[in-house]
């Protein structure tokens, strides 16, 4: 690890000038970065601490919404009972995240910002061009059974790995950021992160010094949530296969859907065409079907990925019937 | 990968840690894991470092009541805070009962993990007085949480055993637990 600077901010309007130093980086959980930074593929020359903020609180919306601050652990959150209630899809997606100890420490801003798990990202004697630029993609032509089938590029098919993203996208989350300048915007998720194109080191529309400083849950949509996790272990590992869905019916028929895939593409990725193929239609599995086809269509296998396009199909009609036999059988 | 800009010198800064209920006052690399302090400077070794990437668990901890890799944190932002290692929660003579139940269920082999597997365990013992669901919880909104072995499992999947002495870490687990069902 290179040496570095640190420095603990305890107020959010220092924040964004303590990090315009050159090589700076915030820090909050650390569970990703300082992996990073022992491998070096990480190398900040200053570390600016923001867990100490008083930014950690939840607090429900006039619009009855949820307002999640981003200093807030990610299992705090996903105990929290208003979480539990209202956003179950967000509660089970932390769970089926990483471990009791990670996500004590992991931040909720820091979820948002994690790096892909791509091992070509993590191999400095691989090639990789979201390490360095133009520098070439060794998952291409590597082992690619955990990559991306959807959204990738030429320059990179390395996939989003936080599961909370993938509820926060089928909630229609917004992230609200907070600039040097004290100014402040809101970002709907699915307009944060960038694709890869032929610039994958560029992975959202964060501009310098900016701060993640909540996740904005609007009032939860009608229906119920699930977030249903497929991987190779039964537990703590990242998604093959992952898929938020919320489903509301109205007898046979389905009135409202959301879906939001994870481990298929460089960000959480809704699917606003199979959630209108589900609207208005029976709840069958024929509609399911239907709507999966949709959700992959122009999907890219790279080889050892090709089984995804069929598993996330799968993922999705199990977690729609899943969900709407919870919906009939408990309350929303 | 960023603008490289020069990386400074090593740089030092002094840490305030309550360690077992002693307190420390070190000075430090920046650089420096709450592991390694732990380990090299403290001379704990009780706690022990198995991947130091936050994918074994053998680093666990109890910072300020709570269960955390050790090795996936800096001491510099641990200043002030109340750590709890293996050696802090018994002795010899008198065991913490997880450390009494461990042994009476032959809970380990090469004992390597047993420390994170201890203060994880108690971490999540902790977690489950308060109530939190975990992702095999059947209703993420339920109130109350049955500590089953599937439970016991789960919450506890982020320590692993090389010597796959599994059953008996959730049978040491469950006979300590209050409320624990099979």
């Amino acid at each position: 690890m290179k040496p570095f600077t640190y420095e603990r901010v305890v107020d959010a309007r220092e924040a964004g000038a303590a990090v315009l130093r050159a090589n700076a980086k915030f820090i909050s959980g650390g569970t990703n970065l300082l992996d990073l930074m022992k491998l070096e593929i990480e190398q900040p020359a200053h570390l600016v601490d923001i867990s100490q903020l008083p930014l950690n609180r939840l607090e429900d919306l006039p619009s009855g919404g949820l307002r999640i601050e981003a200093q807030a652990r990610n299992s705090d959150v996903a105990a929290d009972p208003r979480v539990r209630v209202r956003y179950r899809a967000v509660s089970e997606a932390l769970l089926a995240g990483a471990s009791g100890q990670l996500r004590n420490k992991a931040s909720i801003g820091g979820n948002i910002v994690q790096r892909t798990r791509c091992p070509y990202f993590y191999d400095t004697a691989s090639v990789c061009n979201k390490r360095t630029p133009d520098d070439g993609c060794a998952a291409l032509s590597g082992i690619n059974r955990v990559h991306a089938i959807l959204g990738a590029s030429d320059s990179c098919i390395a996939t989003h790995p936080s599961d909370m993203a993938v509820a926060l996208s089928a909630l229609g989350a917004e992230i609200e950021l907070l600039a040097p300048d004290q100014s402040t915007r809101r970002v709907a998720i699915d307009d944060f992160y960038c694709l890869p194109g032929n610039t994958p080191h560029i992975e959202t529309v964060l501009r310098p010094g900016e701060m993640i400083t909540a996740v904005i849950l609007p009032a939860p949509p009608p229906g119920w949530q699930r977030y249903r996790k497929v991987r190779d272990r039964a537990s703590y590992a990242f998604a093959l296969v992952s898929v938020a869905v919320i489903v509301a019916t109205d007898r046979e028929t389905i009135t409202a859907a959301r879906v939001a895939f994870g481990g298929l593409a460089p960000k959480p990725w809704r699917c606003l065409d199979a959630e209108a193929a589900l609207t208005g239609r029976p709840a069958t599995l024929a509609t399911y079907q239907a709507a999966a086809d949709l959700a992959v269509n122009g999907a890219i296998g790279r080889g050892y990925n090709d089984f995804k396009i069929e598993l996330a199909k799968r993922t999705l009609c199990r977690t729609l019937a899943e969900a709407r036999q919870l919906g009939i059988g408990g309350p929303s | 990968m960023d603008t490289f800009t020069k990386s400074p010198e090593v740089v030092i800064l002094r840490v305030a840690l309550t360690v077992n209920g002693k307190q420390h006052e070190l000075e430090l690399d920046t650089r420096t894991s709450l592991l390694d302090v732990l380990r090299e400077h403290l001379r704990l070794i009780g706690t022990k470092k198995g991947c130091d990437h936050g994918q074994c668990g053998a680093c666990t901890v109890l910072a300020n009541g709570r269960r955390i890799n050790s090795c996936l944190t800096l001491a510099v932002m641990h200043n002030d805070d109340n750590i709890v290692t293996i050696e802090g929660l018994g002795t010899p003579e008198a065991l913490h009962p997880l450390q009494a139940a461990f042994i009476e269920h032959d809970g380990f082999q090469c004992g390597y993990c047993t420390s994170g597997q201890i203060c994880s365990a108690i971490g999540m013992l902790a977690e489950v007085e308060l109530g939190w669901p975990s992702h095999v919880t059947a209703d993420v909104a339920q109130k109350h949480i049955t500590l089953s072995d599937a439970e016991i499992r789960e919450r506890l999947s982020g320590n692993i055993c090389r010597c796959g002495a599994y059953p008996n870490i959730v049978a040491a687990i469950r006979d300590v637990a209050v409320g624990a069902s099979e």
